[in-house]
């Protein structure tokens, strides 16, 4: 298995476009390695975000990591793209007899069953769910008792843990190619100064500098709360507006990275978007060094 | 263990700390910090906690305001060990819950604004 590893990894940064990610991911998880097989996973969905096995994969890895919300979002985001994905069915099925809606979970499963009737899990999965039984994890993992350490990762965001520099700025590359980087995304230091993107309310009107001045001192009082509840540190701050959705993440100490959407963006999805951006803001952080 | 104040909306606070994975649940005054109601943990600090989430989603309804999003009606601040889930409320009152990372947030956000329109 540590083979297999070490040869997909080779093979994807050696053809970082290849679908091969999709192995090395799935390998990861099943080796309990799950840091590394969300990372694999992540930059493949920023690579093939049309992909719907990528989200299938995402969302496997985050269900592994108790990340139900989001997983729920990416077995969705699968559905949408494939709406026959037997793999986003059975995921679904499962996160609904979690939350205890057996009727939604038998559907799924069922509606799986039509697409591959052949498929005995699938049967035995419905005979569960109708006996009040879990239907089994998406693809389980079974982790190693020691794992190895994680494989090279072509492209894998470095994490930025230094503070943030404030000059020179590049301001217009932080989130090059980012969808909404002009619009919904924004990167501010600690004192709230836009170090890149740029915020427009939903009449078209640039509203990036009265948002970062109420959001400078958020980083820190997100942390005192979070170190007061004794929650450790805090990742993610996100918040649900009667016109839209904004995520704010902190891609280092003193950093802070708010993402914009209108509500027809869930947050769990507007958390992966920010994962994304957060990985660029920290890069871009990095190169300012 | 808990511990519990304000009694009189202990049943609202029930609605959400009866949600598997909650720790506990506050009802904080937005305009300043001050705990209305608490069924807390044993060893949560509940009124510093209170006045950094009235402080914090101070911040946040301001910051959506200017970004023309409106009132926020649920917020939640995820961490490595926990999770902070807010709902204001109509009357400018928080429901607050501490939850562990791996609660089902939808079924908290739906008792958070059920609680809501209880203390509206």
């Amino acid at each position: 298995m540590a083979d297999d590893v070490r040869a997909l990894s080779a093979q994807l940064a050696q053809d970082p476009q290849s679908l091969v990610f999709l192995r090395l991911a799935e390998a990861l998880r099943r080796k309990g390695q799950l840091e590394a097989a969300l990372r694999v996973a992540l930059n493949g969905l920023e690579r093939h975000p049309h992909l719907a096995d990528a989200h299938d994969l995402y969302a496997r890895v985050l269900t592994d990591k108790h990340d139900y919300e989001r997983a729920f979002d990416e077995w969705d985001m699968a559905l949408r793209i494939a709406p026959n994905h037997t793999g986003a069915l059975k995921g679904l099925a499962f996160l609904y007899f979690k939350v205890g809606d057996l009727a939604q979970a038998e559907a799924h499963l069922e509606l799986a069953q039509r697409i591959e009737p052949d498929d005995p899990s699938l049967a035995q999965a419905v005979a569960m769910v109708r006996g009040g039984a879990a239907p089994p994890a998406p693809g389980a993992a079974s982790p190693s008792p020691a794992p190895l350490p994680p494989p090279p990762l072509p492209d894998a965001p470095a994490v930025h843990t230094e503070t943030a520099p404030v000059a020179p700025l590049d301001e217009s590359r932080v989130f090059a190619g980012l969808e909404g980087a002009q619009e919904g995304l924004v990167l501010l230091d600690a004192a709230g100064r836009v170090l890149g993107g740029a915020l427009r309310n939903p009449a078209g009107a640039d509203v990036t500098d009265a948002v970062a001045a109420y959001l400078a001192g958020v980083s820190q009082e997100a942390a005192r709360t979070a170190k007061l509840l004794g929650l450790g540190s805090w990742s993610g701050l996100s918040a649900e507006g009667r016109h839209g959705n904004v995520h704010v993440s902190h891609p280092s100490k003193e950093a802070l990275l708010l993402v914009v959407r209108d509500r027809g963006v869930p947050l769990g999805r507007l958390a992966i978007l920010a994962q994304r951006a957060t990985a660029m803001a920290q890069r871009w952080l990095e190169r300012q060094v | 263990m808990t511990t519990a104040r304000g009694g009189g909306f202990g049943h609202v606070l029930d609605l959400i700390t009866r949600v598997r994975g909650v720790r506990g649940a506050m009802l904080v005054a937005g305009d300043d910090g001050l705990v209305v109601a608490e069924q807390l943990m044993e060893g949560i600090k509940g009124p510093a906690v209170a006045a950094l989430a009235a402080s914090l989603g101070g911040r946040l309804r301001r910051a959506m305001e200017a970004a023309g999003l409106g009132a926020s009606v649920f917020w939640h601040l995820q961490a490595d060990q926990g999770t902070l889930l807010v709902v204001p409320a109509a009357s400018g009152v928080l429901v607050v819950a501490v939850a562990e990372p791996d609660v089902n947030i939808g079924l908290v956000r739906l008792e958070l604004l059920r609680a809501s329109e209880a203390v509206a």
